[in-house]
């Protein structure tokens, strides 16, 4: 057995002068909050897309700023769907979670001094920050965003110019904006895998690990096994665009009059490719926030999470069954009657885990004395979030229904819900849970509820119309469908959707203003301010640079010891001997 | 739930040391090895199914000199795989120098292969063959044949330089043995890889 040559044991020195210590940073912490400054910018810059696009759906003929010309045309819209859908997914729900939260508190909760490999850590944060400026660098280019949205289906995404503003330079950009970030996402999963194998302190077991160790990990594993896919996918779809290849391309295509040169290719092939990846990465984007969610449930209802093992083993049958599925996007394309009953039963299957995950939060809440702190509020939000969302995905997944389904505005609710907003509302129960120990400051609690309160209900508000929209048939990616006889009737949703989300858009700014509050006015943070049991909460707020000032701390419990029988405090840390719990009675 | 005490320190998987008993560093290129092998069999699968899509796929290399000479250029990749492991194998025994030769030997195997190589694809250039077209038919002939043994040949380079970094690095003394392994597990990796490159790519494209 060889011990650690790097990290955990020795202090190293922090760096000096502003450049190394906060910009090319080696340290976890910093790193961390790089990633979630950036999918904090992304997602008001998300969010401000979504604005246009809900204006223009409600009022097709309004003038918006920033679109040239002042009336939005169709392609415009689609262009704006398009990087909604990628900033969201790539530089937000795939950042925050996992390399923003995770990089922060995965090496401080197994007890180590920095992650496995802190250089290769500072550059996939500089990666993808390169990944964001080449995507965003899109909207400047000539033609535009490109208007394939974030699926980027070939032949549409594969011809070039004239498929379509935005599908020459633009979609270019956008190829090469996600095989950047392809890349560092490897780089930051080979790290947060090497680092859970091999940098956990002594007596930090596997077992023993807080759950969100465990959602990191998983998440890292599928990041993994599905990033080094889209790599492939993005290679070749960019040899179809740049040399003139016809990997995505079939024969025979005729665009504008003009027949294309291209012939043999495959259109499914691409999808195969990117469902492969695509599903999996809909894990990625929620695992963190189900760790993030026992660990809240458990802290604040103060007991022990319910079935700890059985969660540990729920997200990893999650994590492989969502390798198995990726067909369920693809029974409209043309697939044959066994193979989509296969993927049917895979995918309905994934629906066994998820219950066992969402009972064991209910029995973890059971008969708790449950602190309804934000955190908390924003966990519990989760919980409700992934029922609902979970269930119109078992509706989803029946071919005969899907056919109707598919692409209308239910696939746009279920994804949202279970997806979007979930992963969010994770992430903001994690940034409550956490800003004291990141910052030494709370954020402002009365704030906080309010701004839970009404997101969580103008979330549903916005979400839950969607499915009914998508009942009467109106389809999605449409930029306007104002003039459709039978959608007539349903324009009072669509417009009650619309302000919905303009209200649950502006309440975001409460956040921000909070979060800008906080960092210099909130009120001060102690070490341990929860009563929690972890490791984090057994060093100052905010950590020293080298975590646990070079003495490596032993564990001798499992991760969640509230209201155990026999000690004074209703809560036993990881790092209490039984000796020192003994002498604390 | 409650491990005990005695129970949960114990094993190799308790914590504070590594459980599979190699460094980190090995562990991660083997974590990167893993990812760079999904990348590598999408593109050989794609290049699967495209060619069964495609009924007329051409079989344009004849067995003297196209096969003949893929046959050297894995020849002399196999033999550069060998002077990676007796690399590995001195720079274990400590023995500095040797180590650093055997690695230039490597390093010089793979530049002739990539050599070799390029030298290849001039003569397919100069029939015709280009990304998407060819004298033979199917346009995709030409994109996976570049796209694909492209990758490799990137592969190969970047060993390349990889290789010349750890042999300055190891004669100075500046990396350890373990850093020489690591090397040669990609070396070893990006071989392997082209034992699936050769079959797909040349092999089956003999003509009749
Ligand atoms: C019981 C669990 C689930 C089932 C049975 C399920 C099923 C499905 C099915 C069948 C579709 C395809 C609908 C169509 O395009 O016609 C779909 C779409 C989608 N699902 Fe789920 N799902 C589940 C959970 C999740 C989770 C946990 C997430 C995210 C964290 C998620 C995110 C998405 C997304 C993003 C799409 C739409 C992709 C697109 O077309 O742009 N789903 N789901
Ligand atoms: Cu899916």
């Amino acid at each position: 057995m060889v011990t650690h040559e790097s990290g955990a044991v020795h202090a190293h020195a922090a760096p000096t002068g502003f450049i190394w210590k906060y910009i090319f940073s080696t340290d976890h912490k910093i790193i961390g909050i790089q990633y979630i400054l950036l999918a904090l910018v992304s997602a008001f810059v998300g969010m401000f897309l979504s604005v246009l696009m809900r204006i223009h759906l409600v009022w097709p003929n309004a003038k918006l700023p920033f679109i040239a010309g002042g009336v939005m045309t169709p392609e415009q819209y689609l262009a704006l769907l398009t990087m909604h859908g990628s900033i969201m997914v790539f530089m937000v729900l795939t950042t925050a979670p996992q390399s923003g939260f995770g990089n922060y508190f995965l090496p401080i909760q197994i007890g180590a001094a920095d992650m496995a490999f802190p250089v290769i850590n500072m550059l996939s944060f500089w990666i993808t920050f390169l990944s964001l400026l080449v995507m965003l660098a899109a909207f400047f280019v000539v033609g535009g965003a490109p208007i394939s949205g974030w699926t980027a289906y070939p032949p549409l995404s594969a011809l070039g110019e004239i498929a379509g503003p935005g599908q020459g330079a633009g979609q270019t950009l956008w190829v090469i904006g996600v095989a950047i970030f392809c890349g560092a996402s490897l780089m930051g999963a080979l790290n947060f895998i090497t680092t859970t194998i091999d940098l956990r302190t002594k007596g930090m077991s596997l077992m023993r690990m807080p759950l969100t160790v465990w959602a990191w990990f998983l998440t890292a594993i599928l990041g993994l096994l599905a990033f080094g896919v889209l790599l492939a996918a993005c290679i070749l779809l960019l040899l179809d665009r740049t040399a003139m290849t016809s990997f995505f391309i079939p024969g025979g295509l005729v665009i504008t009059d003009q027949q294309v040169a291209h012939k043999g290719g495959s259109t499914l092939l691409w999808q195969h490719l990117f469902w492969f990846f695509g599903h999996p990465e809909v894990y990625i984007a929620i695992l963190p926030g189900m760790g993030v969610t026992s660990h809240m449930l458990s802290t604040f209802a103060r007991k022990p999470v319910f079935g700890y093992r059985a969660m540990v083993y729920a997200m990893c049958s999650i994590g492989f069954l969502g390798f198995c599925v990726w067909g369920h996007h693809m029974f409209v394309s043309g697939m044959s009657p066994y193979s989509a009953l296969a993927f049917s039963l895979l995918t309905m299957s994934i629906g066994v885990p998820s219950a066992i995950k969402t009972f064991n939060w209910l029995g973890t809440l059971w008969g708790g004395q449950i602190r309804f702190t934000t955190a908390m509020l924003f966990a519990l939000g989760f919980v409700s979030l992934f029922v609902s969302g979970g269930l119109s995905g078992l509706f989803l997944a029946q071919p005969a229904i899907d056919l109707y389904f598919h692409d209308t505005y239910f696939v746009v609710g279920h994804f949202h819900l279970i997806m979007g907003v979930a992963a969010i509302f994770g992430m903001f129960s994690a940034l409550f849970f956490w800003f004291p120990k990141m910052f030494g400051r709370h954020l402002n609690e009365p704030l906080g509820k309010l701004h839970f309160w009404i997101t969580f209900i103008g979330v549903y508000a916005i979400f839950m119309p969607m499915h009914y929209l998508g009942m009467a048939g109106h389809p999605r990616r449409y930029s306007d469908l104002s003039g459709a006889n039978f959608l007539g009737p349903l324009m009072p949703v669509q417009r009650f959707i619309s302000i919905a989300a303009f209200l649950t858009i502006a309440v975001q700014f409460i956040f921000l203003i909070n979060f800008l509050w906080s960092l210099k006015f909130g009120k001060k943070a102690e070490k341990n301010p929860w009563e929690a049991t972890t490791l984090e909460w057994t060093i100052p707020s905010p950590p020293p640079h080298d975590n646990f000032a070079g003495v490596e701390p032993v564990i001798y419990r499992a991760a969640y010891e509230y209201a155990q029988p026999g000690a004074v405090e209703d809560y036993v840390p990881q790092h209490l001997a039984p000796e020192q719990v003994a002498r604390a009675r | 739930m409650n491990e005990t005490k005695t129970e949960a320190l114990s094993s190799p998987w308790s914590g504070g040391v590594s459980p599979f008993a190699m460094g980190s560093k090995k562990l991660g290129m083997w974590l990167f090895i893993i990812s760079d092998a999904l990348t590598f069999t999408v593109l050989l699968v794609s290049y699967s199914y495209l060619r069964f899509a495609n009924p007329d796929w051409p079989r344009p290399f004849p067995f003297f000199n196209a096969i003949t000479f893929s046959t050297l250029m894995t020849v002399v990749l196999l033999a550069s795989s060998l002077t990676m492991v007796m690399a590995v194998a001195a720079a274990n025994r400590g023995l500095r120098d040797t180590a650093v030769k055997w690695i230039l030997a490597t390093m010089l195997g793979g530049a002739l292969f990539v050599g070799l190589h390029l030298t290849e694809r001039m003569h397919l250039i100069e029939e015709g063959v280009r990304p998407f077209s060819n004298p033979w038919g199917p346009p995709l002939f030409g994109a996976a044949f570049f796209g694909i043994t492209g990758m490799h040949m990137t592969h190969v380079a970047i060993g390349v330089i990889y290789l010349g970094i750890v042999s300055l690095g190891f004669g100075r003394g500046k990396f350890s043995p373990e850093d020489v392994e690591v090397s040669g597990l990609y070396w070893h990796f990006v071989d392997l890889v082209w034992m699936f490159v050769f079959p797909l790519i040349y092999l089956m494209s003999v003509k009749h």
